[in-house]
């Protein structure tokens, strides 16, 4: 790229705040200790002490101020513009949450606190556990895991404890070619093995694959996992005739919520047959991601499975003497399955999802679904006009939920332009690209996901912008295959960052 | 009721037109109809934002958090101070709403934050391969056996008994899944006992687990103990309190094949348990055994200096069936927290601050010691937590605190039932040598109290008027509205 049309971010280049370190310079200043300066190592014996501290930044705070707003701006985020990233529903955080979760009575609650003097926390857990299942139609709900993939792990632990109660050990976990990475990482994790079940024409579950697979040995079928609408955006119409085989065979039906979105409202996965449910707070109940989390992943369960689900349990326990109901944490749960991380769960986002379910409430967690896949059908609709219609075929050609899948294959086969270089292309657009090369099924895939919370405007405008580049694209293909021009970084090598990984900053001393 | 949708009647009119549908209903279709719902969530309707508001101020306001009691609860969690400069830089949209950076191009920020975070934690832990974070401690500890059992393709694992139990549960439910078994190591004085320890562990070791601080407060001495893991090729995982690391020898340097634990006394509030953060740090050797994020520094095509999420071929996005964890969303926002805390406390004032929290400790734990019917649990070297016995029920006793608006600590009798007397105390700070001497001042009343009356009858005590107090049936502090984001 030419000097000339190098920005100011782009001329800058990344230094890290140790690279701003200069000894003498400091922020905090510690209040004083009030008590007497005893040496250390009259404290703790010389060998178990630091002999020089940590080589952190000396800087002071308002050059730290600037550090990071200057990294914020190179980020780009969800608050600046539509962020189509399939699978992740990029909804919008409202900013009441973050209020209420920063109360002092929530933010600087102890979670060893006595629950008689913790009520209000766990009477929140209980209730948004009311709601889950509600949401769910499933009749118990623990909130402990900390995003959807520790959700799963504890769905596989809690098939393992319900099938070992019955004196069975199965081994095998079923889990479509279109599920997510961390549905077959989790089966390993739990001591599984993956067992791929191919997808048929209409993008649901090839049902005689799946008969095959179950009749190889169906005593060994310890689970099916299953998104659905999928991650092809398409509901299963066969989830009742999926879940009755399932159920024969004796194994349990896992539900991956990460697609709750399409349905909040309309339909439950407790009435199509799941046994176990995780849903990512992060995702359908607007909790921020924060670049890479704190996310939420609740699970619910049917009352089989409830016996084995971790501990301890939120519990609401009616007054014997005409007082209000309290509530306690139970510990006292023989079957178990056992923690799954310290203390109660990520409570401050179980605040920001209460308060999300509070806003909406019944009729508005429907409309949002339904709005989700309004604007769903809508984007996918425009991207089937034009060009686009031409080169970014819909991978499976029917009505989608809340997402949809477009195949790149033939961009890629007469333009030449491969699905990464339209992504890398949006970004010089201001748009975040859909999820790229998932689901792997779909050759050259883009999964784009637009949201409830976007208006139709700028999914015209997302869908104009492709239609552009592919226009740009069949006089000259490099524009798109050099791109981007105008992010702080261009193109990077990733696998350099792989083969010799640079991990840390270096420093001296 | 609040709506987060834009879409007017003629949008919707114009893109039900546009896709050829006459109804949102006719997309709903796919569904079976015995699956549709049919009829509304039985959930309350929406409510207004500041009717929303009141009722978590009221749920708030029912809690006992650490503005309204002083708080000596440790175990795992502490009560320090955020500096300010936290939350504004935590809360800017432009972190607070991403995803994970998969488009590094437009992710500069967020990477570059993980890479000096991955420096920061690398520094503490004396270890030279740092991860973006994990969901918080005791998963870690457990996803650490993940990575040993892939590495010494051994699946014993001996535990010290001054592992949080937190820890040692959580790995004995992954367990389950992964198929270990788990030999626990007993306490002596307070500390691992190393005869026992080096009994247990053999060629099929995997991995011995240790804590510094131990659970009980006292600094062990892992380096001594670590040699029987070396000597058996199994990997020495030691979790550790972040905040005690500007003072204590970091394990990296004391043998540690992987340093791990829970982050939140760095730049993350209590929340009542979370979000928080873990940290995990491993020897070169352990790199692509790794769980979870590490960006990693690259050049971009015009030799610009960047950074990309590193090892991907480590994760179940790539790898699926063989990842090294199936970790995806992890802890982002808070292991940024962290590292703008470090960046305020810098190399020096995290020293001091480490040095604050080892005097005011001793000066607590002397203090309480000296108090009637208080006597140490262990006289292990101790850096920011200590543990008592009591001579009075230790429920009553710390009912008696809280009436008097202490959290007077963390009672050990559930989990360590070998010490029904125990009280975990544990200093930040934020506790002040008076409120120090408040403590050990309701704590002696607690104890004599006790004994004069055979019993100690809870409820019958004026609340102390300097501070805010409790009671069991309610609270006085009022909602606060506005100002607190
Ligand atoms: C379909 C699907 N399943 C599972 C997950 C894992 O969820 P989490 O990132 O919360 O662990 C995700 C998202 O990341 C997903 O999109």
């Amino acid at each position: 790229m030419s000097a000339l049309t190098e920005t100011p971010m782009q001329r800058e280049r990344a230094k890290t705040i140790y690279e701003k370190s200069k000894p003498g310079r400091r922020a905090a200043v510690l209040p004083d200790a009030g008590v007497p300066e005893r040496p250390l190592e009259e404290l703790i014996p010389a060998h178990l002490l630091r002999s020089e501290p940590p080589r952190l930044p000396e800087i002071a705070e308002p050059e730290i101020v600037r550090h990071y707003n200057r990294l914020s701006r190179r980020n780009f985020d969800l608050d600046s513009g539509l962020y189509p990233l399939g699978s992740c529903t990029m909804k919008h955080n409202p900013r009441l949450n973050e209020r209420v979760a920063a109360l002092p009575g929530h933010a600087r609650l102890h979670p060893a606190q006595d629950p008689k003097r913790a009520q209000g926390a766990l009477e929140l857990m209980w209730l948004l556990q009311q709601s889950l299942s509600e949401i769910c139609g499933l009749p118990h709900v623990s909130l402990q895991p900390s995003a959807g993939s520790h959700g799963e792990l504890a769905g596989l632990l809690l098939t393992r404890a319900y099938h070992a109660d019955r004196g069975e050990e199965r081994t095998r976990v079923l889990a479509p070619d279109t599920s997510h990475g961390t549905n077959p990482a989790s089966v390993t994790m739990a001591g599984y093995e993956v067992v791929k079940v191919a997808t048929d024409e209409r993008g649901g579950v090839e049902m005689d694959d799946l008969r095959a697979k179950i009749a190889e040995d169906p005593d060994q079928i310890a689970c099916l996992m299953l998104t659905n609408p999928n991650t092809l955006g398409l509901f299963d119409e066969n989830i009742a005739e999926i879940a009755s085989l399932i159920h024969e065979a004796g194994g349990t039906l896992y539900y991956d919520g990460a697609n709750l979105n399409a349905v909040m409202g309309q339909s439950r996965p407790g009435d199509m047959g799941f046994d176990i449910v995780h849903l990512n707070l992060h995702k359908s109940f607007s909790q921020p991601h924060g670049g890479g989390g704190p996310g939420a992943g609740p699970i619910a369960v049917s009352d089989r499975i409830e016996p084995f689900l971790p501990r301890p349990q939120v519990v609401r326990r009616e007054s014997d003497n005409g007082g209000g109901p309290s509530f306690d944490l139970e510990f006292d749960r023989p079957q178990s399955i056992g923690r799954l991380r310290g203390f109660q769960g990520n409570f401050g986002v179980f605040v920001r999802s209460y308060a999300y379910i509070l806003s909406l409430g019944a009729d508005g967690l429907a409309e949002a679904s339904e709005t989700a896949v309004l604007n769903a059908n809508y984007l996918k609709a425009r991207l089937a006009e034009g060009r686009a219609g031409e080169r970014l075929p819909v991978a499976f050609e029917r009505h989608c939920m809340h997402e949809f899948v477009l195949s790149g294959k033939s961009m890629k086969k007469e333009l030449g332009l491969a699905t990464l270089d339209l992504a890398k292309r949006l970004l010089d657009y201001g748009f975040h690209p859909p999820t790229v090369y998932f689901p792997l099924l779909v050759d050259e895939a883009l999964m784009v996901e637009p949201t409830e919370t976007e208006t139709k405007e700028s999914l015209d405008a997302f869908a104009d912008a492709i239609e552009q580049i592919l226009i740009e694209a069949e006089s000259d293909p490099e524009i798109a295959k050099q791109a981007p021009y105008t992010t702080p970084v261009r193109r990077l090598d990733e696998v350099r960052a792989t083969r010799r990984p640079v991990v840390r900053q270096p420093l001296g001393d | 009721m609040t709506r987060y949708t834009s879409a007017t009647e003629d949008d919707r009119a114009e893109m039900l037109a546009a896709i050829g549908v006459e109804s949102a209903a006719e997309l709903f279709a796919q569904i079976p109809e015995p699956l549709r719902l049919g009829r509304s969530l039985a959930i309350p309707d929406g409510l207004s934002e500041a009717e929303v508001f009141e009722r978590l101020a009221a749920l708030a306001s029912r809690n006992a958090d650490a503005e309204s009691q002083v708080c000596f609860v440790g175990a795992g969690m502490y009560d320090h101070y955020v500096p300010a400069i936290v939350d504004a830089i935590t809360q800017r949209s432009e972190f607070l709403t991403p995803y994970t950076p998969y488009q590094p191009e437009i992710s500069q920020g967020g990477l570059q934050v993980m890479f000096e975070f991955q420096t920061a934690m690398s520094e503490l832990t004396g270890l030279p391969v740092s991860n973006a974070g994990l969901y918080e401690g005791p998963s870690s500890v457990a996803s650490a056996g993940y990575l040993a059992i892939g590495a010494t393709k051994r699946r014993r694992f001996v535990v010290s008994r001054g592992v949080h139990p937190h820890s040692r549960e959580t790995l004995a439910t992954y367990s389950q899944g992964y198929g270990a078994e788990i030999v626990e190591v007993g306490l002596e004085g307070g500390l691992t006992d190393a005869a026992a320890l080096a009994a247990a562990v053999d060629g099929e070791t995997a991995a011995v687990f240790l804590q510094s601080p131990n659970f009980l407060g006292a600094v062990e001495d892992v380096e001594a103990l670590g040699a029987a893991a070396k000597q058996h090729g199994a990997l020495l995982i030691v979790a550790c309190d972040p905040m005690t690391l500007g003072v204590l020898r970091p394990p990296g340097e004391c043998g540690a094949d992987i340093a791990l634990g829970e982050g939140q006394p760095l730049g993350n509030r209590l929340d009542f348990g979370g979000p928080s953060f873990g940290f995990f740090c491993a020897s070169e050797e352990q790199i692509r055994r790794m769980p979870g994020r590490i960006a990693g520094e690259t050049e971009d095509v015009d030799g610009r200096r960047g950074f990309v999420l590193a090892l991907q071929t480590r994760e179940q996005h790539i790898r699926r069936e063989k990842a090294t964890n199936n970790i995806c969303t992890a802890q982002a926002l808070n292991a940024l927290g962290a590292m703008v805390h470090l960046a305020w406390l810098g190399r020096h004032g995290f020293r001091e601050l480490g040095e604050l929290l080892v005097r005011r400790t001793a000066y607590a734990r002397q203090r309480l010691a000296a108090v009637e019917g208080v006597e140490l649990l262990h006289e292990a070297p101790v850096a920011r937590e200590f543990a008592v016995r009591l001579d009075a029920p230790v429920a009553a006793v710390l009912e008696h605190c809280a009436e008097r608006g202490i959290a007077a600590g963390y009672p050990l009798g559930h989990e360590y039932p070998e010490y029904e007397d125990g009280l975990l105390v544990a200093v930040t700070e934020r506790r002040t040598r008076a409120q120090i001497d408040d403590l050990a001042d309701a704590i002696g009343g607690a104890i004599a109290g006790h004994h004069a009356h055979g019993a100690f009858v809870a409820g019958t005590v004026e609340p102390a008027a300097t501070r805010g107090s409790f009671s069991t049936d309610g609270v006085q502090k009022a909602p606060q509205a506005g100002g607190v984001a």
